[in-house]
C-alpha cells in the first residue's frame, strides 16, 4: 500500500484543479439561481415535476433502447463469426458523427408526417398518415441514434480487452456458450457498460436539438425557453440545478450497477487467437438484425440528407462543398481531444491508485457538467472569463476550455475503463523492480490503458465536432465550423443548403470512427 | 485557399490572441447579430465598402446574446446589438445595456416602431398574417380577424407555433388590448379546434404548403422562405383587418451597447441601416422580405404598404417586459409546459 499512498498528493493537486474547473458552470448556475426569490417559486411549480418524471422516463427508455441495441451488436462483431464484422463495426458506429439536431430533422423528413416514407407509401397504396412521431416516440428514436454508438463501442472495446482466458475456463467447464455470454462475458462487461450507459444518460439530460425538433417536454427544453424568452435567468438556473440533482441520482446509480467484481488484464496484448462462436442456424437473423439497425439509424438520415442536397442541386445551387470550415472543425475538435484526455488521466487515475471515498467522489462529480445544456455551460464560461480573465475571452483557448468541459465525462469514461483493464501487479512488479514511476505510467499504464485512452479521445474529437451551443457563443469572431454553417441554414429551414455542411461533417468525421474501432482490434493482435 | 486562410486564422487565434481588439481605433466595430447572417451579411459588406469600417459579427440567437451581453458586464467586446425582435431589445435596454440613440436617427423611424426611450430603433418590419393552402382555401373564405378563428369550422386545420417568440409577442399584444379573460377564452376556443403546434413558423408554413393544415399564424415573410425550397407551394399570406389584434406589426432593430469604446462608428452603422439605401435592401434583395420602416421607402410588389397596416395599439417594447406572464398564461392554457 505505501508506494500507492505516496503517489496520491501528486496526482491530488492537478485532479483537484481539473474537477473545480470542470464545475464551474455548477458554480454559475447557483450563483444565478440564488440571485432571485423566483428560483424557488418554479422549482415549486407543479408542472416542474412533470418535467422531472418526463426527463426521467425519457433518460430510462434512452439508456434502455441504447443498451438493447448496442450490446447484442458489441458482441456480434468481436466474438463471433459474423461475416463482414469488421465493416458492420464501422457502420454501426457511424452515427456517432451524426449531430442530434440533424438525426432529429433527418428522421422527421423521413418518418414525419409529410415524410419520404409516407409519400412514397401514398404513391403506392394511398396511405395518408403515418402513426405519430412527434414526442415520446420520436424523441426515443432519434437520441437512440445518437447515443446507442457510445454503449457500442465501450463494450466492443471491453469485449476485445477482456482476457479471453475466462472464457475459454468457462467453456472449457463445460458452459454452453450463450451460458457463458451471461454468466462470464456480461458480469466483466459491467463496468464498460455502466460507463457507456452513463454517457446515454448523460447526452439525454443535455440533449436539446431532438427533444425540440420532437416536441417533447424535457428539462432542457424548458431551460432553452426560458433562456430564449430571457425575461430572468434565474429560474432557468433553478431548473439547470433539477439536471445536475437528476445527474447525481444517476451517478449512484451507475455506481451501483458497476459490480463489485475486477476483471483486469494481465498481460498488454491478447496475444492468442480468441476462437469466435459460431453463429450457425443464427447467422442469417443476426446479419439481419445488423442490417436494421444501420438503416435506421445510419441509412435514413444519410438519405434524407442526400435527398436535400439533391434538391438543392436541381433548384440550381453550385455543388461546393465548405471544405475551409472542415478545417476548422477537425482543428479545435482534435485540440478538445488532446486536452480533456490529459485533464482526465489525473483524476482517473488518482480514483483507481488511491482508492477512498473522496478520490471516487472526485471522479464522480467530473461527470455532472455534462448533463448541463450547451447554453448554461456557455454562459456561464462568459460570466467568468470576461468579467475574471479577460485576456482570455473570445479567445480559441476558452472555446477549447468549453469543449472540455463539457466532454469531460467521455474523456474520464474512457481513462477510467481503460486503466479498470490494468492490473494493477504489474505496475507494482515495475515499481518493485526500480522502476520510477513515471516510467512506470509511461511504459506500463498507458500503454495498457490505450485502447480506452483512444476511445475517450475519439469520443470527445466527435462530440466537438457536431458541438453547436457553446460553439455559436465562444467562438472567437468570424470563426465558423462545420456545425454553425449546419444551423446557419438549418435555423432558416433551408435544408438543401444545410444539407452540404452536414454531409461534409459526416464525410470528415467517419474516418476517425474507422480508427477508433480498427485500430485497437489490430494493435489487440486478435484481427476478425 | 479558404482553407488555409481558416487555419491560418485559427491558428493565430491559438496562440491567444484575443479575438477582438478593444481600441478605440475608429476603423471597426463588433456587432452581435440575432438576425441571420444569411439575410443581413450583405447588408454590413455594402457597409464595409461604403464606409471602410471594418465589421467583426457573431451571429446566433437574439436572446442568447442578449444574455450573453448581459453576462459580459463591463467587459462586452460588442458595440452594436442587431436583434430579430423587439423584446430582446427592450431586454437589454431594461438592464441599462444600451445607450440613448441621437434623435436625428430615431425619427427616421415612425413612433410605433421605436424605442419611447430612445434606446432602440427598428430597422425592419414583420406583419402577423394568417398563411392559408391556396389549393384548399380562397381568400375570400377566411375571416378578417384573428378572434374568428375561434369558430369550430377552423377544427383541425390551424398551426401555430407556441414556443415562438413573435407568436407570443402576439398573445402578449392580445392581452394589452382586450385584457386577460378574454385572452384566456380566445386560447382556450382555439385550444379546443385542436390546432397543431410547431416549433417555428417556417415549419407551419411548410405544413400548409403539405396540407397538414390549412391555415397558420405567422409573420409575413416565411412565404418567401418556403418559396426558395419550394418555389410553387401553394400556400398565400392573408393581412387582417387594420386595427385586429391579430395584425400586429412587429420589428427587428438595432441598439448600441453602452460600453462601447466607439459610439461615433457604431452610429454610423444604426444611421446606415435606416439609410434609404439599407432600408431598400429589404425590398430588393433580402431573402426575407420584410418591411422597410422609414417613410418613402415602398415594400415588396405583393405586399401590402406598411400604411395599411395597423397592429394594436401596444408599445413594442413593453411586449418584453410583459412575456413573462404571457408564459404563465400559454402554459395555464395547455400550449406550452
Amino acid at each position: 500500500m505505501s508506494p500507492r499512498r505516496r503517489r496520491a498528493p501528486l496526482l491530488a493537486a492537478p485532479a483537484l484543479a481539473v474537477v473545480a474547473l470542470v464545475l464551474l458552470p455548477l458554480a454559475y448556475i447557483v450563483l444565478r439561481a440564488a440571485g432571485s426569490g423566483r428560483s424557488w417559486s418554479v422549482l415549486a411549480r407543479r408542472q416542474t415535476l412533470d418535467l422531472v418524471l418526463d426527463t426521467s422516463a425519457l433518460v430510462g427508455a434512452v439508456t434502455a433502447c441504447a443498451l438493447l441495441v448496442g450490446v447484442p451488436l458489441a458482441w456480434l462483431v468481436t466474438r463471433t463469426d459474423l461475416p463482414g464484422a469488421r465493416v458492420w463495426t464501422i457502420l454501426a458506429a457511424l452515427p456517432l458523427v451524426i449531430p442530434s439536431y440533424v438525426a432529429a430533422l433527418a428522421l422527421l423528413g423521413a418518418f414525419g408526417p409529410r415524410g419520404l416514407l409516407q409519400r412514397l407509401l401514398e404513391g403506392a397504396f394511398g396511405t395518408q398518415s403515418l402513426p405519430e412521431i412527434y414526442g415520446f416516440p420520436g424523441a426515443v428514436l432519434a437520441l437512440t441514434l445518437s447515443t446507442y454508438p457510445y454503449v457500442f463501442l465501450l463494450a466492443a472495446a471491453a469485449l476485445r480487452e477482456a482476457d479471453p482466458a475466462l472464457e475459454e475456463a468457462s467453456r472449457g467447464l463445460g458452459r454452453p456458450a450463450f451460458a457463458t455470454f451471461l454468466r462470464t462475458t456480461v458480469p466483466s462487461l459491467r463496468p464498460s457498460l455502466a460507463a457507456g450507459g452513463l454517457l446515454v444518460a448523460l447526452y439525454t439530460l443535455s440533449d436539446f436539438g431532438a427533444v425540440s425538433l420532437m416536441r417533447y417536454d424535457a428539462l432542457t427544453r424548458a431551460i432553452y425557453l426560458r433562456y430564449r424568452a430571457l425575461i430572468d435567468r434565474a429560474p432557468a438556473a433553478a431548473l439547470a440545478l433539477l439536471l445536475v440533482a437528476l445527474t447525481l441520482l444517476i451517478l449512484v446509480l451507475e455506481a451501483r450497477s458497476r459490480g463489485r467484481g475486477r476483471f483486469s488484464r494481465g498481460s498488454p496484448g491478447a496475444a492468442r487467437r480468441r476462437t469466435p462462436v459460431a453463429l450457425g442456424r443464427w447467422r442469417l437473423p443476426a446479419l439481419a438484425y445488423c442490417g436494421l439497425v444501420v438503416s435506421a439509424f445510419l441509412l435514413v438520415p444519410l438519405a434524407v440528407l442526400g435527398y436535400w442536397f439533391a434538391n438543392g442541386v436541381s433548384l440550381g445551387r453550385p455543388l461546393g462543398l465548405p471544405w475551409h470550415l472542415a478545417g476548422s472543425s477537425l482543428l479545435v475538435s482534435l485540440a478538445a481531444a488532446a486536452v480533456a484526455t490529459a485533464a482526465a488521466l489525473p483524476v482517473a487515475l488518482l480514483a483507481r491508485g488511491h482508492p477512498a471515498p473522496w478520490t471516487r467522489g472526485l471522479e464522480r462529480l467530473g461527470y455532472t457538467p455534462n448533463a448541463l445544456p450547451g447554453i448554461v455551460i456557455a454562459l456561464s464560461l462568459v460570466f467568468f472569463a470576461a468579467n475574471y480573465a479577460t485576456p482570455l475571452y473570445g479567445t480559441m483557448a476558452l472555446l477549447i476550455f468549453a469543449y472540455t468541459v463539457r466532454f469531460f465525462p467521455q474523456a474520464l469514461a474512457g481513462a477510467s475503463s481503460g486503466l479498470e483493464g490494468v492490473d494493477p501487479r504489474l505496475e507494482e512488479a515495475a515499481r518493485g523492480l526500480g522502476r520510477r514511476p513515471a516510467r512506470v505510467f509511461g511504459s506500463v499504464t498507458v500503454p495498457l490503458a490505450r485502447p480506452g485512452l483512444l476511445a475517450g479521445a475519439a469520443l470527445v474529437f466527435l462530440s466537438t465536432m457536431k458541438e453547436l451551443p457553446a460553439t455559436l457563443i465562444l467562438r472567437p469572431l468570424g470563426f465558423d465550423t462545420l456545425a454553425t454553417e449546419i444551423w446557419r441554414f438549418s435555423s432558416l429551414g433551408l435544408y438543401s443548403r444545410a444539407a452540404p455542411p452536414a454531409l461534409l461533417l459526416v464525410a470528415v468525421s467517419a474516418p476517425f470512427v474507422y480508427l477508433l474501432v480498427v485500430r485497437p482490434r489490430s494493435a489487440g493482435g486478435t484481427g476478425g | 485557399m479558404r482553407m488555409a486562410r481558416g487555419l491560418a486564422l485559427a491558428g493565430a487565434l491559438l496562440a491567444l490572441v484575443p479575438g477582438c481588439g478593444d481600441g478605440a481605433d475608429g476603423g471597426s466595430l463588433t456587432v452581435y447579430s440575432g438576425r441571420e447572417q444569411e439575410i443581413v451579411e450583405p447588408l454590413f459588406e455594402r457597409f464595409q465598402e461604403a464606409t471602410g469600417i471594418e465589421i467583426e459579427v457573431r451571429y446566433g440567437e437574439s436572446a442568447e446574446l442578449a444574455a450573453t451581453i448581459a453576462e459580459e458586464g463591463g467587459n462586452s467586446p460588442a458595440d452594436v446589438f442587431f436583434a430579430q425582435d423587439a423584446g430582446t431589445l427592450g431586454f437589454l435596454a431594461a438592464e441599462g445595456r444600451l445607450t440613448r440613440l441621437p434623435q436625428a436617427l430615431l425619427d427616421r423611424v415612425q413612433r410605433p416602431y421605436r424605442d419611447p426611450g430612445g434606446r432602440w430603433v427598428g430597422t425592419s418590419g414583420r406583419a402577423r398574417v394568417v398563411a392559408y393552402n391556396t389549393e384548399e382555401l380562397s381568400e375570400a373564405d377566411l375571416p378578417d380577424s384573428i378572434l374568428d378563428f375561434a369558430d369550430p369550422r377552423w377544427k383541425g386545420k390551424i398551426g401555430l407555433p407556441p414556443t415562438n417568440a413573435s407568436f407570443q409577442a402576439f398573445v402578449t399584444a392580445m392581452r394589452l388590448t382586450l385584457g386577460e379573460g378574454r385572452t384566456r377564452e380566445w386560447l382556450d376556443a382555439i385550444k379546443r379546434n385542436e390546432p397543431k403546434f410547431y416549433e417555428k413558423n417556417l415549419p407551419v408554413v411548410e405544413a400548409i404548403a403539405a396540407g397538414e393544415v390549412e391555415v397558420g399564424f405567422v409573420n409575413h415573410y416565411y412565404l418567401y422562405l418556403l418559396r426558395e425550397e419550394q418555389p410553387d407551394a401553394p400556400v398565400a399570406n392573408h393581412f387582417l383587418r387594420r386595427g385586429d389584434v391579430g395584425a400586429l406589426v412587429n420589428v427587428a432593430g438595432a441598439g448600441i451597447v453602452t460600453t462601447t469604446k466607439r459610439d461615433e462608428t457604431a452610429q454610423r452603422l444604426v444611421e446606415y441601416l435606416l439609410s434609404d439605401e439599407g432600408q431598400r435592401f429589404y425590398r430588393d434583395e433580402a431573402e426575407e422580405a420584410e418591411y422597410p420602416l422609414v417613410a418613402g421607402i415602398e415594400p415588396r410588389s405583393g405586399l401590402p404598404p406598411l400604411d395599411e397596416l395597423q397592429g394594436p395599439s401596444v408599445s413594442l417594447g413593453a411586449l418584453g417586459d410583459e412575456l413573462e406572464r404571457t408564459l404563465e398564461l400559454l402554459n395555464e392554457a395547455g400550449y406550452t409546459s
